[in-house]
């Protein structure tokens, strides 16, 4: 069980890395960008070859974001230039980006390691033969569960995915604080305001859906690191899965400030993961998880309607009934 | 300041819903000119402001701004020169960013934006007392997000950002018909104030014929995508609502029966 939760977490950091990319064009851009679904998958096909091919894996995780970055350009020059709506402009992308994966893999899978060699060597490596030393020296009789725990290769993805999470946020954070960065978070509130201002709207839409993909990618990348294989079809149903962290992490932790903003995102995806985890022990199948998380996701995105819903119900019984004003209610309400 | 020469628009060419909207507009404005520009529905005053403002590539004619040539500069390059305040108080700033996030994206208008930190500290003091000559309480809330102010004050805010860098010409686009006539009033006179103290020159499209005479030291009037009636000096100080009302009648030769209820507004 220790081990389930922690791979979830692990698991869950990763994605997190993809729900902080997701959250620069869903939220801070106001597009649903459905180009995450393809460039997920190229930056694991991306890295999944250059790890055959024994790159360093750390080289090898970096160069995937640049599928990212190509993705989220030509959705961006889709959207902007040629006028394309962006929810269709992230499918087209995304579709492309299906035949590319298949041209940059080769095939529809790739092990790591391939079938027919041992042992190939991922970004977890290091940290897995460093921990299993160390377990080797310490571990004793009654602390072998412990060392278990510790040379598990989901525990050195957990200190991966984390150290990759912080960076990231705190990237983010600086970011979003600069000049350039704030002139694309008010490009997301108001455009004829940020054209007003004399920047270029344009140009803000692209970089944040590049840096926004690269992100992706980059989480892609890890992923198939973690699971040992990069899959034609591992990006079907991410946006979903992004979708579920944000709100998860929106509803737990807060939208109050950036920071927090920042934080709910990998918060959220490891609740997600861990959730998964509990109703997979629980005897769902993995066929029907894209089902479950669908639901999720629409009950959590149509929350304040089926507030409010409920709401209305409430005070039109208290109106039916004599006594009691309720205005101070219907006024809270309206607003 | 501002020379417009010539200017065709026609929205919705070759359609059944072709307008045009302006038709062979020519307008010279003079450096500290602060015109008020009047006219019924439909007479080409906001798609004026927005041909200046380079919202879209005017059809025919050219722009100069200051001498430079900008009818074919797009608008965001355009903004460099230009300070503008919208009709929906919503228009003018971010909502989800704060009262100091937003005038810092102001004071940069028509730069580069770089990897340098957004908001710099001596800034802070500055807005603070840009806000405080609004006397709307704004100058403790640097920090609040523009999306809970009032639209009265997000208009107020919009004029400061759209001065925070003295503009070359401050357009000003029914900036007061959103709001009720007691804020109206107020950010008319923070407008007046900000144009007076900086010697901005300045377009003010407006609804409101009393306010077209008491404000500014020029009066337009706009019909049909043309300039009808164009006043200055002592002659505009001794205008009146009924006196302006004639001429429009005599000039565009009665169709001020549509107009009077807009006109008068």
């Amino acid at each position: 069980m220790a081990d389930i939760i922690v791979g979830a977490i692990a698991l869950g950091l990763l994605w997190g890395v993809f729900a902080l990319g997701v959250h620069l064009t869903y939220r801070i851009l106001d597009i649903a960008d459905l180009t995450v679904e393809g460039t997920l998958t190229t930056g694991g096909a991306m890295a999944a070859v250059m790890l055959v091919n024994g790159v360093n894996p750390l080289l090898a995780t970096f160069a995937a974001i640049g599928g990212g970055l190509v993705g989220g350009f030509i959705t961006g020059v889709l959207h902007t230039k040629l006028k394309i709506p962006a929810l269709l402009a992230g499918i087209l992308t995304m579709t492309a980006c299906y035949s590319i994966n298949l041209r940059i893999m080769g095939k529809g899978n790739i092990p790591l390691p391939p079938a027919g060699s041992k042992k190939v060597r991922t970004i977890f490596t290091p940290l897995i033969d460093f921990f299993t030393k160390l377990a080797d020296k310490h571990s004793t009789e009654s602390s072998a569960w412990f060392w278990n725990i510790i040379k598990s290769s989901n525990f050195s993805a957990l200190l991966v995915g984390l150290v990759f999470v912080i960076v990231v946020s705190i990237i983010m954070y600086w970011f979003f604080g600069t000049e350039l960065g704030s002139a694309i978070r008010a490009t997301g509130n108001n455009q004829k305001m940020v054209r007003a201002q004399g920047i270029n709207t344009t140009v803000m839409i692209i970089i944040c859906l590049m840096l926004s993909n690269a992100l992706v990618s980059l989480s892609g990348a890890l992923i198939a690191q973690y699971q040992a294989y990069a899959d034609i079809s591992m990006g079907i149903g991410a946006i979903v899965i992004g979708l579920a962290s944000l709100i998860i992490g929106e509803v737990i932790v807060g939208t109050k400030t950036f920071k927090r903003n920042l934080i709910a995102l990998p918060v959220g995806a490891v609740i997600y993961r861990i959730i998964i985890a509990l109703v997979m022990k629980l005897g769902m199948e993995a066929n029907d998880l894209k089902l479950f998380t669908a639901i999720t996701v629409a009950i959590c995105l149509s929350l304040p309607l089926i507030k409010n819903f409920f709401l209305k119900l409430f005070n039109k019984r208290r109106t039916t009934a004599p006594a009691g004003d309720n205005s101070d209610l219907n006024d809270d309400k309206e607003v | 300041m501002l020379k417009l020469t010539n200017i065709h628009k026609t929205f919705n060419p070759g359609t059944i819903n072709e307008k045009k909207a302006l038709n062979g507009l020519d307008l010279v404005l003079e450096e500290g000119d602060f015109v008020a520009v009047i006219g019924g529905n439909g007479a080409g005053k906001s798609t004026m402001m927005n041909a200046v403002a380079g919202v879209w590539p005017v059809d025919e004619g050219t722009i100069e701004i200051d001498g430079i040539d900008v009818t074919s500069k797009p608008e965001h390059k355009r903004a460099a020169y230009l300070g503008r305040v919208f009709q929906d108080p919503m228009m003018g700033t971010a909502a989800n960013m704060n009262i100091e996030e937003n005038l810092a994206l102001a004071l940069r208008r028509g730069q580069a934006r770089t990897l340098a930190w957004g908001i710099r500290e001596k800034e802070r003091g500055q807005y603070r007392e840009l806000l405080r000559t609004l006397d709307l309480g704004l100058e403790n809330r640097l920090t609040t997000k523009v999306g809970l102010l009032s639209g009265g004050q997000r208009q107020a805010l919009t004029l400061l950002m759209a001065t925070l860098k003295h503009p070359k010409i401050l357009l000003l686009d029914e900036h007061t018909a959103a709001l009720d006539p007691k804020t109206a009033a107020k950010v008319l006179e923070i407008s007046e104030k900000i144009i007076n103290e900086n010697h901005l020159t300045a377009m003010m499209v407006t609804h409101n014929m009393k306010d077209a005479i008491a404000h500014g030291n020029r009066l337009i009037m706009m019909n049909d995508g043309q300039i009808i009636l164009d006043v200055r000096g002592e002659e505009k100080k001794n205008l009146t609502v009924e006196e302006l009302l004639h001429r429009f009648t005599k000039i565009s030769g009665g169709e001020l029966a549509n107009d009077r209820m807009l006109l008068n507004r």
